[in-house]
């Protein structure tokens, strides 16, 4: 590889964005060139710096308050109440309702088109949560601080697994509402896309495999496993965000067997 | 199907709210490097949401905040081009700039300086100083934080055109950075 190429190739190794073939290429290059291993490394310094800084701009109010003048006005959220033709459902659907009841478990009673509505609330969560200063109730990269953190507060502790060495940044979590009820969200990171990942409990213990739906430009992943239902929501790729679903239901299968 | 939601559905309005305005730092952030200019970065954000508003019912994604600047860059494009037919004359980088090999300006290392650290301000000011389209490439990566496909699809170019964008602004806004500190010393 020349310099010319190494000069242009090395700013997407920076970034991440190079497959690993040109990826070990660059890096050769760097390790044999003493010019582009100086200007690869100032570069990164100049990144670092400029993360050191605060670069961005904050919206002056007047500006906020003009765009929610001139946009037309909102319904307030819908209230979670149900219709009579409602019929009782587990978040899983076709959970049927003598396991409910064997279960004992309070259901929660959902119409019909409800798995849609969650769905909808769980990114309205997601989107709460991205503004400032409501991403995580508890801020901890260790997950043996996260999860006592949730106990006492949920009528279920939603494992917590670390999977930073998979990619996925442990950053906190949260308690957060949907459906009118408390529920617990663990928050993940990769690269700066954040990943909320929601948990409740279900009536159906049956495994329920992930199926992912787009619902304003967010991409939402959903499973149950043992008692559980998870939703994983974020504005990854859906192949980055199936694979953060994988790696966690790897992880939690290693976690029960191990 | 959904029946599609006009203009004055207080629901659309309502999920258009919860998705769009959480960017709205991130957007003004945006117009105010592109144009440089406070008012113009307020005018340019308030015509990209009522614009994405009415788009609102096509938007399928990808995320949210691509799709935002794809809009709002189209904004600031045609702000350039009104100030290009107002008579005071606009800094622009000339075509040839960009196919410009990256060795016409050959850094120069390997002679090591140390980075000096630069308030916010100064490191704005040097940002705002970097010709278009470097700027707008520099500003989606590094303080967007998008992907070079998200970068391709707001800029509409091919991702290969971001890379080289990406490797000029660095190189440009490094040699400013020198600059900077052999002035200030």
């Amino acid at each position: 590889m020349t310099c010319e190429e190494a000069e242009v190739l090395l700013h997407a190794l920076i970034d991440g964005e190079l497959d690993a073939g040109h990826a070990r290429e660059v890096e050769a290059h760097i390790e044999s060139c003493a010019h582009c291993a100086a200007l690869i490394s100032e570069y990164r310094e100049i990144r670092q710096a400029m993360a050191e800084t605060d670069l961005q701009y904050k919206a002056p109010s007047a500006l906020r308050r003009r765009i929610e003048e001139a946009l037309p006005q909102p319904r307030p959220l819908p209230q979670a109440v149900p219709s009579r033709r409602a019929v009782l459902r587990g978040f899983a659907m076709g959970s049927a309702v003598s396991a409910l009841a064997a279960t004992g478990l309070v259901a929660i009673v959902l119409r019909n088109d409800d798995e849609q509505r969650i769905e909808s609330e769980v990114v309205s969560a997601h989107l709460r949560s991205l503004q400032a200063g409501h991403l995580t109730d508890v801020i901890s990269t260790d997950q043996h601080t996260v999860k006592p953190w949730f106990n006492g507060k949920l009528d279920v502790s939603p494992p917590v697994i670390d999977l930073t060495a998979q990619g996925f940044t442990l950053i906190g979590g949260r308690l957060d509402y949907v459906d009118a009820r408390a529920i617990g969200a663990v928050v993940y990171k990769r690269r700066q896309h954040v990943i909320n990942l929601f948990v409740a409990q279900t009536a159906g213990t049956e495994r329920r495999a992930a199926r992912t739906n787009t619902l304003q430009g967010f991409n939402i992943r959903r499973w149950s496993d043992r008692g559980l239902n998870y939703w994983a929501v974020s504005d990854l790729g859906a192949d980055e965000l199936a694979e953060f679903g994988e790696t966690f239901e790897t992880a939690m299968r290693a976690n029960k067997e191990g | 199907m959904a029946v599609k939601a006009s203009d004055d559905d207080p629901e659309k309005a309502r999920r258009f709210r919860e998705a769009a305005l959480p960017y709205l730092d991130e957007a003004y952030t945006l117009a105010r490097y592109l144009l440089r200019d406070a008012a113009d970065a307020e005018d340019a954000v308030q015509e990209c949401y009522l614009r994405a508003y009415k788009h609102f019912d096509s938007y399928r994604g990808p995320a949210m905040k691509p799709w935002l600047f794809a809009i709002l860059r189209n904004v600031c494009h045609a702000e350039f081009a009104r100030r290009k037919s107002a008579p005071a004359p606009v800094e622009d980088v000339a075509e040839t700039a960009e196919q410009a090999p990256m060795w016409n300006e050959p850094p120069e290392t390997p002679e090591r300086q140390l980075l000096r650290r630069f308030d916010g301000d100064t490191v704005r000011k040097l940002i705002a100083a970097l010709a278009e389209p470097f700027r707008e490439t520099f500003v989606l990566r590094e303080i967007q934080h998008l992907s070079y496909r998200e970068i391709a699809d707001v800029a509409a170019v091919p991702v290969g055109t971001v890379m080289s964008r990406l490797a000029r602004a660095r190189a440009m806004l490094r040699s400013a950075w020198l600059a900077e500190q052999e002035r200030t010393k």
